[in-house]
Protein backbone atom coordinates (compact mmCIF):
# COMPACT_ATOMS: atom_id res chain seq x y z
CA UNK A 1 0.00 0.00 0.00
CA UNK A 2 1.45 3.41 -0.92
CA UNK A 3 2.14 5.86 1.91
CA UNK A 4 0.32 8.64 0.14
CA UNK A 5 -2.83 8.19 -1.90
CA UNK A 6 -5.81 10.25 -2.97
CA UNK A 7 -9.34 8.91 -3.26
CA UNK A 8 -12.34 10.52 -4.95
CA UNK A 9 -15.19 11.66 -2.72
CA UNK A 10 -18.18 12.15 -4.99
CA UNK A 11 -20.95 9.77 -3.95
CA UNK A 12 -22.12 8.10 -0.77
CA UNK A 13 -20.44 4.91 -1.97
CA UNK A 14 -17.13 6.79 -1.94
CA UNK A 15 -17.67 7.51 1.77
CA UNK A 16 -17.85 3.77 2.40
CA UNK A 17 -14.62 3.25 0.44
CA UNK A 18 -12.86 6.08 2.34
CA UNK A 19 -13.89 4.53 5.64
CA UNK A 20 -12.61 1.12 4.59
CA UNK A 21 -9.27 2.39 3.31
CA UNK A 22 -8.76 4.60 6.40
CA UNK A 23 -9.46 1.60 8.60
CA UNK A 24 -6.97 -0.53 6.67
CA UNK A 25 -4.34 2.18 7.02
CA UNK A 26 -5.02 2.60 10.71
CA UNK A 27 -4.62 -1.13 11.28
CA UNK A 28 -1.38 -1.11 9.26
CA UNK A 29 0.02 1.73 11.38
CA UNK A 30 -0.85 -0.18 14.52
CA UNK A 31 -3.68 1.93 15.92
CA UNK A 32 -5.70 0.17 18.61
CA UNK A 33 -9.43 -0.40 18.17
CA UNK A 34 -10.45 2.85 19.84
CA UNK A 35 -7.98 4.91 17.78
CA UNK A 36 -9.11 3.14 14.59
CA UNK A 37 -12.75 3.84 15.34
CA UNK A 38 -12.05 7.50 16.09
CA UNK A 39 -10.15 8.24 12.90
CA UNK A 40 -12.59 6.23 10.76
CA UNK A 41 -15.53 8.11 12.27
CA UNK A 42 -13.82 11.46 11.75
CA UNK A 43 -13.10 10.50 8.13
CA UNK A 44 -16.74 9.55 7.66
CA UNK A 45 -17.92 12.95 8.94
CA UNK A 46 -15.48 14.94 6.80
CA UNK A 47 -16.13 12.89 3.68
CA UNK A 48 -19.85 13.45 4.06
CA UNK A 49 -19.28 17.20 4.51
CA UNK A 50 -17.16 17.18 1.34
CA UNK A 51 -20.13 15.79 -0.57
CA UNK A 52 -23.04 17.52 1.15
CA UNK A 53 -21.51 20.99 1.46
CA UNK A 54 -18.61 20.99 -1.00
CA UNK A 55 -20.36 19.20 -3.86
CA UNK A 56 -17.70 16.49 -3.94
CA UNK A 57 -13.93 16.52 -3.87
CA UNK A 58 -11.07 14.31 -2.79
CA UNK A 59 -9.55 12.66 0.24
CA UNK A 60 -5.79 12.36 0.64
CA UNK A 61 -4.42 9.75 3.01
CA UNK A 62 -0.84 9.99 4.26
CA UNK A 63 0.87 7.56 6.58
CA UNK A 64 3.36 9.53 8.70
CA UNK A 65 6.55 8.59 10.46
CA UNK A 66 7.97 11.25 12.68
CA UNK A 67 10.89 9.90 14.66
CA UNK A 68 9.43 7.11 16.74
CA UNK A 69 5.86 8.26 16.18
CA UNK A 70 3.50 6.91 13.57
CA UNK A 71 0.36 8.65 12.50
CA UNK A 72 -2.25 9.11 9.84
CA UNK A 73 -3.07 12.40 8.14
CA UNK A 74 -6.25 12.90 6.16
CA UNK A 75 -6.91 15.89 3.92
CA UNK A 76 -10.38 16.53 2.54
CA UNK A 77 -10.60 19.08 -0.20
CA UNK A 78 -13.45 20.48 -2.24
CA UNK A 79 -14.05 23.33 -4.65
CA UNK A 80 -17.44 24.14 -3.20
CA UNK A 81 -18.92 27.40 -1.93
CA UNK A 82 -16.62 27.53 1.11
CA UNK A 83 -17.50 28.36 4.71
CA UNK A 84 -18.23 32.05 5.41
CA UNK A 85 -17.85 31.78 9.19
CA UNK A 86 -15.56 28.96 10.30
CA UNK A 87 -16.02 29.66 13.99
CA UNK A 88 -19.78 29.31 13.63
CA UNK A 89 -19.39 26.13 11.55
CA UNK A 90 -17.30 24.63 14.36
CA UNK A 91 -19.96 25.34 16.95
CA UNK A 92 -21.73 22.26 18.31
CA UNK A 93 -25.23 21.99 16.98
CA UNK A 94 -24.83 24.51 14.17
CA UNK A 95 -26.00 23.01 10.91
CA UNK A 96 -26.99 24.17 7.47
CA UNK A 97 -27.72 20.71 6.15
CA UNK A 98 -30.34 19.33 8.53
CA UNK A 99 -27.91 17.10 10.40
CA UNK A 100 -27.03 17.13 14.07
CA UNK A 101 -24.44 19.86 13.55
CA UNK A 102 -21.74 17.81 15.24
CA UNK A 103 -19.78 16.46 12.29
CA UNK A 104 -17.08 19.09 11.91
CA UNK A 105 -16.64 19.82 15.62
CA UNK A 106 -16.81 16.09 16.37
CA UNK A 107 -14.09 15.35 13.80
CA UNK A 108 -11.91 17.97 15.53
CA UNK A 109 -12.41 16.30 18.90
CA UNK A 110 -11.66 12.87 17.42
CA UNK A 111 -8.25 13.89 16.06
CA UNK A 112 -5.00 15.18 17.55
CA UNK A 113 -4.41 17.92 15.01
CA UNK A 114 -7.05 19.79 13.10
CA UNK A 115 -6.69 22.46 10.47
CA UNK A 116 -9.33 24.08 8.32
CA UNK A 117 -8.88 26.48 5.43
CA UNK A 118 -11.85 27.88 3.62
CA UNK A 119 -12.66 30.85 1.47
CA UNK A 120 -16.11 31.72 0.25
CA UNK A 121 -16.34 30.82 -3.42
CA UNK A 122 -13.08 28.90 -3.51
CA UNK A 123 -13.64 25.75 -1.52
CA UNK A 124 -12.63 24.14 1.72
CA UNK A 125 -9.71 22.06 2.92
CA UNK A 126 -9.80 20.19 6.20
CA UNK A 127 -6.72 18.35 7.46
CA UNK A 128 -6.75 16.06 10.48
CA UNK A 129 -3.93 14.05 11.97
CA UNK A 130 -4.06 11.31 14.51
CA UNK A 131 -0.89 10.01 16.18
CA UNK A 132 -0.47 6.60 17.63
CA UNK B 1 -11.32 11.43 -45.10
CA UNK B 2 -13.00 10.67 -48.38
CA UNK B 3 -15.25 7.69 -48.26
CA UNK B 4 -16.12 5.77 -51.34
CA UNK B 5 -19.70 4.87 -52.00
CA UNK B 6 -19.01 1.21 -51.71
CA UNK B 7 -16.14 -0.40 -49.92
CA UNK B 8 -14.22 -3.41 -51.08
CA UNK B 9 -14.62 -4.81 -47.61
CA UNK B 10 -18.22 -5.72 -48.24
CA UNK B 11 -17.24 -7.66 -51.40
CA UNK B 12 -14.44 -9.41 -49.59
CA UNK B 13 -16.70 -10.47 -46.74
CA UNK B 14 -19.31 -11.80 -49.17
CA UNK B 15 -16.77 -13.67 -51.24
CA UNK B 16 -14.83 -15.31 -48.39
CA UNK B 17 -17.49 -15.56 -45.69
CA UNK B 18 -16.93 -19.22 -44.86
CA UNK B 19 -13.14 -18.93 -44.71
CA UNK B 20 -13.27 -15.77 -42.59
CA UNK B 21 -15.65 -17.47 -40.20
CA UNK B 22 -13.32 -20.44 -39.74
CA UNK B 23 -10.27 -18.23 -39.19
CA UNK B 24 -12.14 -15.95 -36.80
CA UNK B 25 -13.37 -18.79 -34.63
CA UNK B 26 -9.90 -20.29 -34.56
CA UNK B 27 -8.53 -16.90 -33.51
CA UNK B 28 -10.99 -16.61 -30.66
CA UNK B 29 -10.60 -20.11 -29.37
CA UNK B 30 -6.85 -19.60 -29.21
CA UNK B 31 -6.96 -16.17 -27.58
CA UNK B 32 -9.79 -16.09 -25.08
CA UNK B 33 -10.33 -19.71 -24.15
CA UNK B 34 -13.92 -18.86 -24.91
CA UNK B 35 -14.61 -22.56 -25.27
CA UNK B 36 -14.33 -22.86 -21.50
CA UNK B 37 -17.39 -20.77 -20.96
CA UNK B 38 -19.52 -21.12 -24.05
CA UNK B 39 -19.43 -24.10 -26.31
CA UNK B 40 -17.71 -23.93 -29.67
CA UNK B 41 -21.07 -24.59 -31.33
CA UNK B 42 -22.61 -21.57 -29.64
CA UNK B 43 -19.64 -19.41 -30.57
CA UNK B 44 -19.94 -20.57 -34.17
CA UNK B 45 -23.62 -19.59 -34.28
CA UNK B 46 -22.88 -16.15 -32.84
CA UNK B 47 -20.01 -15.54 -35.23
CA UNK B 48 -21.99 -16.66 -38.25
CA UNK B 49 -24.90 -14.40 -37.31
CA UNK B 50 -22.56 -11.47 -36.77
CA UNK B 51 -20.82 -11.96 -40.12
CA UNK B 52 -24.14 -12.14 -41.95
CA UNK B 53 -25.34 -8.94 -40.31
CA UNK B 54 -22.00 -7.23 -40.90
CA UNK B 55 -22.20 -8.10 -44.57
CA UNK B 56 -25.71 -6.68 -44.88
CA UNK B 57 -24.80 -3.53 -42.97
CA UNK B 58 -21.64 -2.91 -45.01
CA UNK B 59 -23.56 -3.30 -48.22
CA UNK B 60 -26.38 -0.94 -47.32
CA UNK B 61 -24.31 1.71 -45.58
CA UNK B 62 -21.24 3.18 -47.23
CA UNK B 63 -20.49 5.63 -44.44
CA UNK B 64 -19.57 2.96 -41.90
CA UNK B 65 -21.38 4.94 -39.25
CA UNK B 66 -22.22 2.18 -36.79
CA UNK B 67 -24.79 4.32 -34.97
CA UNK B 68 -26.95 4.60 -38.10
CA UNK B 69 -30.10 2.61 -38.78
CA UNK B 70 -28.35 0.23 -41.18
CA UNK B 71 -26.37 -1.12 -38.24
CA UNK B 72 -29.28 -1.51 -35.81
CA UNK B 73 -29.46 -5.30 -36.12
CA UNK B 74 -25.71 -5.63 -35.66
CA UNK B 75 -25.93 -3.47 -32.56
CA UNK B 76 -28.79 -5.56 -31.26
CA UNK B 77 -26.80 -8.76 -31.64
CA UNK B 78 -23.76 -7.23 -29.94
CA UNK B 79 -25.97 -5.91 -27.15
CA UNK B 80 -27.38 -9.36 -26.51
CA UNK B 81 -23.91 -10.82 -26.57
CA UNK B 82 -22.45 -8.20 -24.20
CA UNK B 83 -25.23 -8.68 -21.71
CA UNK B 84 -24.99 -12.45 -21.65
CA UNK B 85 -21.20 -12.28 -21.36
CA UNK B 86 -21.33 -9.71 -18.58
CA UNK B 87 -23.63 -12.03 -16.67
CA UNK B 88 -21.34 -15.00 -17.34
CA UNK B 89 -18.47 -13.08 -15.74
CA UNK B 90 -16.48 -12.12 -18.84
CA UNK B 91 -14.16 -9.12 -18.49
CA UNK B 92 -14.77 -6.09 -20.74
CA UNK B 93 -11.67 -6.89 -22.81
CA UNK B 94 -12.74 -10.49 -23.31
CA UNK B 95 -16.09 -9.21 -24.51
CA UNK B 96 -14.54 -6.67 -26.87
CA UNK B 97 -12.18 -9.36 -28.17
CA UNK B 98 -15.16 -10.96 -29.90
CA UNK B 99 -15.17 -8.07 -32.39
CA UNK B 100 -11.47 -7.22 -32.34
CA UNK B 101 -10.37 -10.76 -33.15
CA UNK B 102 -12.13 -10.40 -36.49
CA UNK B 103 -9.45 -7.95 -37.64
CA UNK B 104 -6.80 -10.42 -38.60
CA UNK B 105 -9.04 -12.69 -40.70
CA UNK B 106 -10.43 -9.64 -42.50
CA UNK B 107 -7.02 -8.04 -43.07
CA UNK B 108 -5.69 -11.34 -44.41
CA UNK B 109 -8.47 -11.55 -46.98
CA UNK B 110 -8.13 -7.89 -47.94
CA UNK B 111 -4.44 -8.42 -48.57
CA UNK B 112 -5.23 -11.47 -50.67
CA UNK B 113 -7.66 -9.47 -52.80
CA UNK B 114 -5.98 -6.08 -53.19
CA UNK B 115 -2.46 -6.73 -51.94
CA UNK B 116 -1.00 -5.40 -55.15
CA UNK B 117 -2.32 -1.91 -54.59
CA UNK B 118 -0.70 -0.59 -51.41
CA UNK B 119 -2.76 2.62 -51.29
CA UNK B 120 -6.06 0.86 -51.72
CA UNK B 121 -5.09 -1.76 -49.15
CA UNK B 122 -4.08 0.85 -46.54
CA UNK B 123 -7.34 2.65 -47.15
CA UNK B 124 -9.44 -0.49 -46.73
CA UNK B 125 -7.56 -1.57 -43.62
CA UNK B 126 -8.16 1.85 -42.09
CA UNK B 127 -11.88 1.71 -42.87
CA UNK B 128 -12.16 -1.78 -41.46
CA UNK B 129 -10.31 -0.81 -38.31
CA UNK B 130 -12.63 2.16 -37.81
CA UNK B 131 -15.74 0.03 -38.05
CA UNK B 132 -14.47 -2.78 -35.84
CA UNK B 133 -13.08 -0.41 -33.21
CA UNK B 134 -16.40 1.40 -32.98
CA UNK B 135 -18.26 -1.88 -32.64
CA UNK B 136 -15.79 -3.06 -29.99
CA UNK B 137 -16.21 0.15 -28.00
CA UNK B 138 -19.94 -0.33 -28.29
CA UNK B 139 -19.68 -3.81 -26.72
CA UNK B 140 -17.49 -2.46 -23.92
CA UNK B 141 -19.99 0.25 -23.13
CA UNK B 142 -22.86 -2.20 -23.05
CA UNK B 143 -20.83 -4.61 -20.98
CA UNK B 144 -20.21 -1.87 -18.45
CA UNK B 145 -23.88 -0.94 -18.42
CA UNK B 146 -24.91 -4.54 -17.81
CA UNK B 147 -22.48 -4.79 -14.91
CA UNK B 148 -23.88 -1.61 -13.41
CA UNK B 149 -27.37 -3.06 -13.69
CA UNK B 150 -26.26 -6.23 -11.94
CA UNK B 151 -24.67 -4.21 -9.13
CA UNK B 152 -27.76 -2.06 -8.73
CA UNK B 153 -29.96 -5.13 -8.51
CA UNK B 154 -27.69 -6.69 -5.92
CA UNK B 155 -27.78 -3.51 -3.86
CA UNK B 156 -31.55 -3.63 -3.91
CA UNK B 157 -31.51 -7.29 -2.88
CA UNK B 158 -29.29 -6.36 0.04
CA UNK B 159 -31.70 -3.65 1.16
CA UNK B 160 -34.37 -6.28 1.58
CA UNK B 161 -32.13 -8.96 2.97
CA UNK B 162 -30.33 -7.18 5.69
CA UNK B 163 -33.14 -5.72 7.73
CA UNK B 164 -35.10 -8.47 9.44
CA UNK B 165 -37.21 -7.60 12.47
CA UNK B 166 -37.47 -10.57 14.82
CA UNK B 167 -39.81 -11.17 17.70
CA UNK B 168 -37.94 -12.21 20.85
CA UNK B 169 -40.87 -12.48 23.21
CA UNK B 170 -44.43 -11.39 23.54
CA UNK B 171 -44.40 -7.66 22.72
CA UNK B 172 -40.58 -7.53 22.42
CA UNK B 173 -39.03 -6.99 19.00
CA UNK B 174 -35.37 -6.97 18.02
CA UNK B 175 -33.76 -5.33 15.01
CA UNK B 176 -30.19 -6.55 14.50
CA UNK B 177 -28.49 -4.04 12.22
CA UNK B 178 -25.52 -5.09 10.12
CA UNK B 179 -23.20 -3.10 7.89
CA UNK B 180 -23.34 0.44 6.61
CA UNK B 181 -26.37 2.52 7.51
CA UNK B 182 -26.65 4.77 4.50
CA UNK B 183 -29.89 6.67 4.19
CA UNK B 184 -31.66 4.44 1.65
CA UNK B 185 -31.27 1.41 3.88
CA UNK B 186 -32.09 3.26 7.05
CA UNK B 187 -35.39 4.24 5.48
CA UNK B 188 -36.22 0.57 4.86
CA UNK B 189 -35.12 -0.35 8.38
CA UNK B 190 -37.33 2.31 9.90
CA UNK B 191 -40.37 1.33 7.85
CA UNK B 192 -39.91 -2.37 8.64
CA UNK B 193 -39.63 -1.73 12.34
CA UNK B 194 -42.64 0.57 12.52
CA UNK B 195 -44.70 -1.86 10.45
CA UNK B 196 -43.82 -4.76 12.74
CA UNK B 197 -44.65 -2.70 15.82
CA UNK B 198 -48.14 -2.20 14.42
CA UNK B 199 -48.51 -5.86 13.45
CA UNK B 200 -47.34 -7.32 16.75
CA UNK B 201 -48.48 -4.62 19.13
CA UNK B 202 -45.00 -4.68 20.61
CA UNK B 203 -44.22 -2.30 23.46
CA UNK B 204 -40.42 -2.60 23.33
CA UNK B 205 -38.05 -2.73 20.37
CA UNK B 206 -34.35 -3.51 20.77
CA UNK B 207 -32.12 -2.03 18.07
CA UNK B 208 -28.84 -3.91 18.10
CA UNK B 209 -25.88 -2.17 16.43
CA UNK B 210 -23.22 -4.82 17.14
CA UNK B 211 -22.83 -5.30 13.39
CA UNK B 212 -22.48 -1.62 12.53
CA UNK B 213 -18.75 -0.84 12.22
CA UNK B 214 -18.98 2.95 12.25
CA UNK B 215 -21.45 5.08 14.19
CA UNK B 216 -21.06 8.64 12.99
CA UNK B 217 -23.43 11.57 13.41
CA UNK B 218 -25.60 10.54 10.45
CA UNK B 219 -26.05 7.01 11.80
CA UNK B 220 -26.77 8.47 15.25
CA UNK B 221 -29.32 10.81 13.78
CA UNK B 222 -31.06 7.96 11.94
CA UNK B 223 -31.16 5.95 15.17
CA UNK B 224 -32.61 8.86 17.12
CA UNK B 225 -35.27 9.44 14.47
CA UNK B 226 -36.23 5.75 14.49
CA UNK B 227 -36.48 5.80 18.28
CA UNK B 228 -38.63 8.95 18.18
CA UNK B 229 -40.97 7.49 15.55
CA UNK B 230 -41.36 4.23 17.50
CA UNK B 231 -42.11 6.21 20.62
CA UNK B 232 -44.88 8.07 18.81
CA UNK B 233 -46.40 4.68 18.09
CA UNK B 234 -46.26 3.72 21.73
CA UNK B 235 -43.15 1.54 21.71
CA UNK B 236 -39.96 2.20 23.63
CA UNK B 237 -36.59 1.44 22.08
CA UNK B 238 -33.41 0.10 23.61
CA UNK B 239 -30.19 0.43 21.65
CA UNK B 240 -27.78 -2.41 22.32
CA UNK B 241 -24.39 -3.46 21.02
CA UNK B 242 -22.58 -0.29 22.08
CA UNK B 243 -18.96 -1.44 22.19
CA UNK B 244 -16.32 0.49 24.18
CA UNK B 245 -14.78 2.10 21.08
CA UNK B 246 -18.21 3.17 19.82
CA UNK B 247 -19.10 4.61 23.24
CA UNK B 248 -15.91 6.70 23.32
CA UNK B 249 -16.42 7.90 19.79
CA UNK B 250 -20.03 8.91 20.42
CA UNK B 251 -18.93 10.91 23.47
CA UNK B 252 -16.25 12.71 21.43
CA UNK B 253 -18.71 13.46 18.67
CA UNK B 254 -20.97 15.03 21.28
CA UNK B 255 -24.02 13.01 20.28
CA UNK B 256 -26.65 13.07 22.99
CA UNK B 257 -28.04 9.56 23.49
CA UNK B 258 -29.10 10.00 27.11
CA UNK B 259 -32.77 10.11 26.15
CA UNK B 260 -32.47 6.53 24.92
CA UNK B 261 -31.85 3.42 26.99
CA UNK B 262 -28.58 1.88 25.80
CA UNK B 263 -26.93 -1.40 26.70
CA UNK B 264 -23.64 -3.07 25.86
CA UNK B 265 -25.14 -6.35 24.72
CA UNK B 266 -28.37 -7.64 23.27
CA UNK B 267 -28.67 -9.99 26.27
CA UNK B 268 -28.62 -7.06 28.72
CA UNK B 269 -31.20 -5.25 26.65
CA UNK B 270 -33.43 -8.34 26.57
CA UNK B 271 -33.37 -8.64 30.37
CA UNK B 272 -34.42 -4.99 30.69
CA UNK B 273 -37.16 -5.51 28.13
CA UNK B 274 -38.50 -8.55 30.00
CA UNK B 275 -38.58 -6.60 33.25
CA UNK B 276 -40.41 -3.76 31.55
CA UNK B 277 -43.05 -6.08 30.23
CA UNK B 278 -43.49 -7.75 33.61
CA UNK B 279 -41.84 -11.05 32.75
CA UNK B 280 -39.05 -12.53 34.83
CA UNK B 281 -36.42 -15.11 34.18
CA UNK B 282 -35.35 -17.51 36.89
CA UNK B 283 -33.92 -20.96 37.19
CA UNK B 284 -36.46 -23.63 37.89
CA UNK B 285 -35.96 -24.94 41.42
CA UNK B 286 -36.05 -28.66 41.91
CA UNK B 287 -39.12 -29.87 43.67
Amino acid sequence: MPDDETLPVRSSNDIVVVRQVVRMRAVEIGFNLVEQTKIVTAASELARNTIDHGGGGSARLQSLRNGGRAGLRLTFEDKGPGIPDIELALKDGYTTGGGLGLGLSGARRLSNEFEIQSRPGEGTRVTITRWK
Amino acid sequence: MAIRGRSRLSDVVSKHEAAILTDWIKEQLAAVKAADRIGEAELRTECARFLTLLKVALRSDGSHDVSSAAWSETRELLGELSRSRARAGYSPSETAAFVLSLKRPLFDRLRGEIGGDADALADEVWQTTLVLDRLALFTTELHQKSRDEIILRQQQDMLELSTPVVQLWESILALPLIGTLDSARTQVVMENLLQRIVETGASIAIIDITGVPTVDTLVAQHLLKTVAAARLMGADCIISGIRPQIAQTIVHLGVELSSVITKATLADAFVIALQRTGATIGRATKA
